[in-house]
């Protein structure tokens, strides 16, 4: 760190924000450069919660595997097992039981809008308002209240497995969820009241920290932070997977690009979660919740590649086999480690409270970016 | 453009490579040393417009590396796969890091964890381990007694 | 009728009869030290506690309930852990400076309580200047923060110094223009001559508009002066880690920490003095019946409950707004509030001369 000291320009300091600090909500390491207030440059240092995952699961088998992916993106281990068990899926050609879709996407979307709310109190107390966090919590317990019940566990919950999902939904499933669509729906306007419309916060996310278009797709960003910037890129609609496609829903576009935008994308995104989950929690079909398959999967030798829309953009899982139990390779192509690489040419000339503000409006999750 | 107009169009442009239909998308299968080619007629092509690279990553296959490019366009909403093999005793491969900007992490991620070299990057050094780590842990050849438990 | 005045007033008499003259001023400034340092202890923790009652009351939860009823020994627990604690210092700390910066700031909170009226004739030290003495004392405790940062050789420690400094000497102009367009009206710099002077309504009413707009830049200018949030650029937890007391551990830490709720208390106290008539109990005008019967509270009652519900304004804004930015913070001084200030000074004298006020 002296050796950096020393070649920094006149009127210049280096900085350390993290692993240990507040707003990188994780072990993430920033260092950056500043002039006075001003940031000048901004390099990432990640590896904090390296685990390398992708080795691990090169040793394990394709049902011991998602249980792992569950740890990379804690936000929405759902959506992280979905993408996994679609790959298998889709490489020994499993029929899924229709039930079991459509308790995945059921999950799914409870998980986003779950990971939305926690990215909305965060964001909030990255900006120095300490109470959203708790409105926030208040919405998401229910949710996780309601996962304990189905899946057994809060936060981690290897609920779906290839070939379906692992148990079939808790008796009281139905009725709880309608409960929190009412709920939610009477307590979304109060996040509006609390936080969009404060004259202090819209100073604070207005023109900080845009991105354009071409270089929300050069930067492969993707998820709400690349839909703030005009990228239609839900995998939900552009390749839909499961049964996404029969579904009655909106891709959230902003166009301005800065962290308003990006704030405003997440927060419709989970009225939109909520669309689906009314369409479906009505028509649950009857039938088995999982389908038969073999004690030990092996995959037929080849490349298989799935991409799934995560809340924080999209997740590819790229399996190579050999035709064994275990993957040859297996790569997550991680929306955060892509959404984080665009933060330094969002943040040049900025000052350092717009980093917090706009490191919040990308949504990282560390373990997610390290994997 | 579909999958089979694409991979007509790809023999027809690069007659000399292998392009097959993989699981989902084309695979284009070539060396190294034709890779900034490739990119730069995928990416600038109007009509093909490949302009989002959405997955970088490396195969170890024991005797080479394979890189593996996933592209997508994000006007035509069609996808290739590029597959390109390296030497395994001096991995050396251009960068993508000034066409795809999302290259410059990703490659850095592959040269901390593969070793591969990618002439041209802008600031390749390790990002996930720490500078004076030694050896390539994705590598099949990698042992590590200490830190990995073999199941 | 219930009056501190009598007490302190028979308790010197007392004292005058038993002993010399010099022995008298000797032993009732050591008494007064006595209870200032007292009263500041006290007021750290009910502030304190207060603070977090309210943000629990914000925050859809119940806060402190556990160590005694309603959790009123909370803050005493807090406060003992801290004592307790290690007074850790960092390597390569300017170490005079370290352990100077958070006296001053406290020494600098307590020389204000001098000339406050705590109730009818409860007062330490009666100046005329009282009003120029908080502006000038209440400076120095910028310095003491400049000196935390500096000395703690960090740079999360010194940007949070800077943003405090230039944030103090900004505001201090918009607070001072506020205070002052009330010493227009009152014609005196003496707070009790100031409080006297609202005997038939407090100059928040009697003084029209301009007022009420001094009012508001006066407490907006005060919560930025004592470093709260919105305007708690100095510590901004989540962009500095803690700001110009990163560094600081123990009951260092906690000096800083006691020395912003005092600070907050002695600005309401300054605010409710102006505005609403510090101990002066609520009068109208010539409703002889009903002002008899507002004097009958006590009046240190109506000091602590004018001050208090000016505290709970500014932890109100403090659980509910995010925070600016240090440019957006800058601009909001001299851009908005200076200006309007400045022409609200100008009203207010308008006001003064014509005698336009009841």
């Amino acid at each position: 760190m002296f050796e950096e000291v020393a070649t920094s320009k006149e009127g210049e300091q280096i900085i350390n924000v993290g692993p240990q600090h507040p707003a990188t909500h994780g072990v993430l390491h920033l260092i950056i450069t500043l002039n006075g207030e001003t940031i000048v440059n901004l390099e990432p240092n990640l590896g904090y919660i390296h685990r390398s995952i992708e080795k691990m699961c090169e040793s394990l088998s394709y049902r011991q595997f998602i249980y792992t992916t569950s740890r990379m993106d804690y936000l929405a281990a759902h959506i992280n097992n979905h993408a996994c068990a679609l790959t298998v899926e889709k490489a020994m050609q499993i029929e899924i039981p229709e039930r079991a879709e459509v308790i995945r996407i059921l999950v799914s979307e409870l998980t986003r809008i779950a990971s939305h709310e926690l990215w909305w109190g965060a964001m909030a107390m990255d900006l120095g308002a300490l109470s959203p966090f708790f409105y926030a919590f208040r919405e998401r317990e229910v949710i996780t209240d309601i996962m304990e019940e189905t899946c057994g566990a809060r936060l981690t919950m290897n609920y779906m497995v290839p070939g379906g999902v692992m148990a079939d939904i808790h008796p009281n499933f139905v009725k709880r969820v309608k409960d929190f669509i009412i709920q939610f729906k009477s307590r979304i306007d109060e996040y509006d009241q609390l936080v969009t419309g404060n004259i202090i916060f819209q100073n604070r996310m207005k023109n900080v920290g845009i991105l354009s278009k071409e270089d929300a797709i050069s930067y492969g960003t993707t998820g709400p932070t690349a839909r703030g910037s005009g990228v239609s890129c839900d995998i939900r609609k552009i390749y839909p997977y499961s049964i996404y496609g029969k579904l009655q829903f909106d891709e959230v576009l902003e166009t301005a690009g800065d962290s308003f935008a990006r704030y405003l994308v997440r927060v419709k995104e989970m009225k939109q979660s909520i669309s689906i989950i009314e369409q479906l929690i009505d028509n649950i079909p009857e039938g088995d919740f999982q389908a038969k398959t073999k004690a030990v999967l092996k995959l037929p030798k080849g490349e298989f590649y799935q991409r799934v829309e995560t809340p924080r953009g999209e997740l590819g899982v790229y399996i190579v086999s050999e035709g064994g139990t275990t993957p040859y390779r297996i790569k997550f192509r991680s929306p955060g480690f892509s959404n984080l690489s665009a933060l330094n040419h969002m943040i040049k000339g900025h000052k350092i409270g717009d980093l917090v503000a706009v490191m919040g409006t990308l949504d990282l999750v560390i373990p997610d970016i390290d994997r | 453009m579909g999958n089979e107009e694409l991979i007509l169009k790809l023999k027809e442009v690069f007659p000399e490579m292998d392009c097959v239909q993989g699981n989902d998308w084309p695979e284009l299968s070539f060396g190294s040393d034709r890779l900034i080619d490739v990119i730069t007629y995928l990416k600038q092509t109007p009509e093909l417009a490949f302009d989002y690279l959405f997955c970088e990553t490396c195969v170890d296959w024991k005797t080479h590396f394979n890189m593996v490019y996933h592209l997508d366009s994000t006007r035509y909403r069609h996808n290739v796969v590029l597959k390109v093999k390296t030497d395994r005793e001096k991995p050396e491969i251009a960068s993508l890091a000034h066409v795809y900007r999302t290259a410059e992490q990703h490659e850095r991620e592959i040269f901390d964890l593969f070793g591969i070299v990618f002439l041209g990057h802008p600031n390749l050094k390790r990002i996930m381990l720490t500078e004076e780590w030694v050896g390539y842990p994705l590598r099949k050849d990698y042992e590590d007694p200490i830190n990995i438990i073999k199941l | 009728m219930f009056s501190i005045e009598n007490i302190t007033n028979s308790f010197h008499n007392w004292l005058s009869s038993v002993l010399s003259e010099t022995l008298v001023m000797l032993v009732e400034m050591g008494l007064i030290a006595i209870a200032a340092i007292a009263l500041f202890a006290v007021l750290g923790l009910v502030l304190v506690y207060m603070e977090r009652k309210v943000a629990a009351v914000i925050q859809i939860r119940l806060g402190p309930n556990r160590v005694g009823p309603m959790g009123i020994f909370q803050t005493s627990a807090d406060t003992l852990k801290l004592v307790l604690k290690e007074g850790f210092m960092p390597n390569n700390v300017d170490k005079f400076l370290y352990k100077l910066a958070p006296f001053v700031v406290m020494i600098t909170a307590m020389l204000i309580l001098a000339p406050i009226p705590f109730a009818k004739g409860f007062q330490i030290w009666d100046i005329n200047i009282g009003v120029f003495y908080i502006t000038a004392i209440s400076s120095i405790s910028v310095i003491g923060i400049l000196m935390a940062g500096w000395a703690s050789n960090n740079k999360y420690s010194l940007l949070g110094a800077m943003r405090s400094g230039a944030q103090i000497v900004s505001y201090e102009l918009s607070a001072g223009m506020a205070v002052l367009s009330i010493i227009v009206l009152t014609g005196s710099l003496n707070l009790n001559e100031i409080i006297e002077s609202q005997r038939n309504g407090w100059w928040i009413f009697k003084g029209h508009i301009p007022a009420l707009i001094a009012f508001v830049i006066y407490i907006i200018a005060v919560t930025a002066e004592t470093n709260r949030a919105p305007f708690d650029m100095a510590e901004a937890e989540s962009e500095l880690t803690g700001g110009f007391h990163t560094e600081y551990a123990g009951m260092r830490f906690a000096l800083f920490f006691l020395a912003e709720y005092i600070n907050i208390f002695i600005v309401c106290a300054i605010g409710a003095t102006l505005f609403f008539g510090g101990w002066m109990p609520f009068h109208i005008g010539n409703w002889e019946g009903f002002n008899h019967v507002m004097d009958f509270i006590p009046s240190f009652v109506w000091f602590f409950g004018k001050t208090f519900f000016l505290i709970f304004l500014i932890m109100w804004f403090r659980w509910t707004f995010p925070r600016l930015r240090i440019d957006q913070l800058l601009n909001l001084e001299w851009k908005y509030l200076l200006p309007i200030s400045m022409f609200n000074l100008l009203l207010m004298t308008v006001i003064a001369i014509k005698g336009w006020h009841f």
